[in-house]
């Protein structure tokens, strides 16, 4: 298939669409992080010129707020990577789930796939293909969220950027990007342990607040596994697993054979009587 | 001819590849570096600690510190956005929320 081809079907695709309604909760929310993010950047002294290249080119909005102060502060450039190699980790964890998904793509779109994929649009996918395989819609309902999110940001950076003197920040409207991320941190908690872990990461996250180039980050997620694994151990030792009966000849199937392995069920096999 | 653009440039080129390093990091070998399986069980919190380390510091903390006073706006914002969206399970209506609850007690009462 061509090319223009290729995109045509991706776009009328139903998962595309699928996707842009998905995100289009978030997008006000990505909209406001975007916004402020603008304003930020030209009122730190980047020129308007930069500003936009920057937004364009590195679209990552963390990276970006940590990294302006450094720059503007006329800071070393390694110091400038490194802090945004930090910040960024966050997305070496993630990236390892994106491969389940996507590890039969070449190299370029894989790598396309990277620049697009930021904390909501791996949230929200996840949620909607919790299977770790992949699937032909998969690829189009990506490029739906990608398209929608990557909009949703740059325009409001833009105007962020063009009006940067007129755009009160002390209004504190950067508060709607921390609610959005407030939103899709919700969806992600259904039980004791998923509480409990945001609990700790949020304590982390503020304990080691003074750590510099946003450890912190990397502090709340360390905590927050090992809470959350701690959580899973324990549950598993209070839980009785279940005695099954299985007929002498008959073969575990799949889904048995996993909750086997899990320790949630015990297999008892009838005894074969000539 | 003013060359004082570059360095900026080239700080803004590197930050965009390390990004498109970072989020395509595990994609980039052709074959599949092998992770244990307690830690594939455990990083499914990551998401959930990246994202409250961020925010976390966004609602609680002011110039560095612990908030020290009741009077913030964040805090019923925060409140109000979250018992709404375990009410409706809307992102839209949580950040409409929240907004309505905080810019009146922000920009109106200074809290």
């Amino acid at each position: 298939m061509s090319r223009a081809a290729h995109i045509r079907s991706t776009l009328r695709h139903p998962s595309f669409r699928m996707a842009m309604v998905d995100m289009a909760g978030t997008s006000v929310g990505i909209g406001a992080w975007g916004l402020v993010t603008g304003v930020v950047m030209v009122k730190s002294g980047l020129s308007v010129g930069m500003a936009v290249f920057m937004s364009l080119v590195v679209y990552a909005g963390s990276a970006q707020l940590a990294v302006i102060p450094l720059m503007a502060a006329g800071a070393p450039l390694w110091v400038v990577w490194l802090t945004a190699s930090c910040v960024n980790l966050r997305f070496v964890i993630f990236s390892s789930m994106w491969r389940s998904y996507f590890a039969h793509l070449p190299l370029r779109q894989r790598l396309a796939l990277g620049y697009f994929s930021g904390d909501v649009i791996y949230v929200s996918f996840m949620q909607r293909f919790p299977e770790p395989r992949p699937q032909p819609e998969q690829v189009p309902y990506f490029w739906g969220a990608a398209t929608t999110n990557w909009l949703a940001w740059q325009v409001p950076s833009m105007v962020g950027i063009l009006l940067a003197n007129v755009v009160p920040l002390s209004w504190g409207l950067g508060f709607a990007g921390v609610l959005a991320l407030l939103g899709v941190l919700l969806s992600l908690l259904f039980d004791r342990a998923t509480w409990l872990a945001t609990g700790v990461a949020a304590t982390a996250a503020i304990a080691a607040f003074a750590l510099p180039l946003k450890l912190n980050i990397l502090v709340a997620i360390a905590a927050a596994v090992a809470v959350g694994l701690l959580i899973e151990a324990l549950e598993k030792h209070r839980q009785h697993p279940d005695v099954v009966l299985v007929p002498p000849k008959a073969a575990l199937p799949p889904e048995e054979k996993r909750r086997v392995a899990a320790g949630d069920e015990v297999p008892l096999r009838e005894e074969e009587h000539p | 001819m003013n060359w004082d653009w570059i360095a900026p440039a080239v700080a803004i080129l590197g930050l965009a590849v390390i990004t498109v390093i970072s989020r395509a990091f595990f994609m980039i070998p052709e074959r599949e570096l092998p992770l244990p399986d307690w830690l594939k069980r455990g990083l499914k919190y990551a998401p959930l600690a990246a994202l409250t380390a961020v925010i976390a510091p966004e609602i609680l903390m002011a110039q560095g510190e612990l908030i020290t006073t009741w009077m913030d706006a964040r805090l019923p914002a925060v409140l109000c956005a979250t018992g709404y969206y375990f009410w409706r399970r809307g992102i839209l209506g949580t950040i409409v929320v929240g907004m309505a609850v905080y810019l009146p007690l922000h920009i109106g009462l200074g809290w």
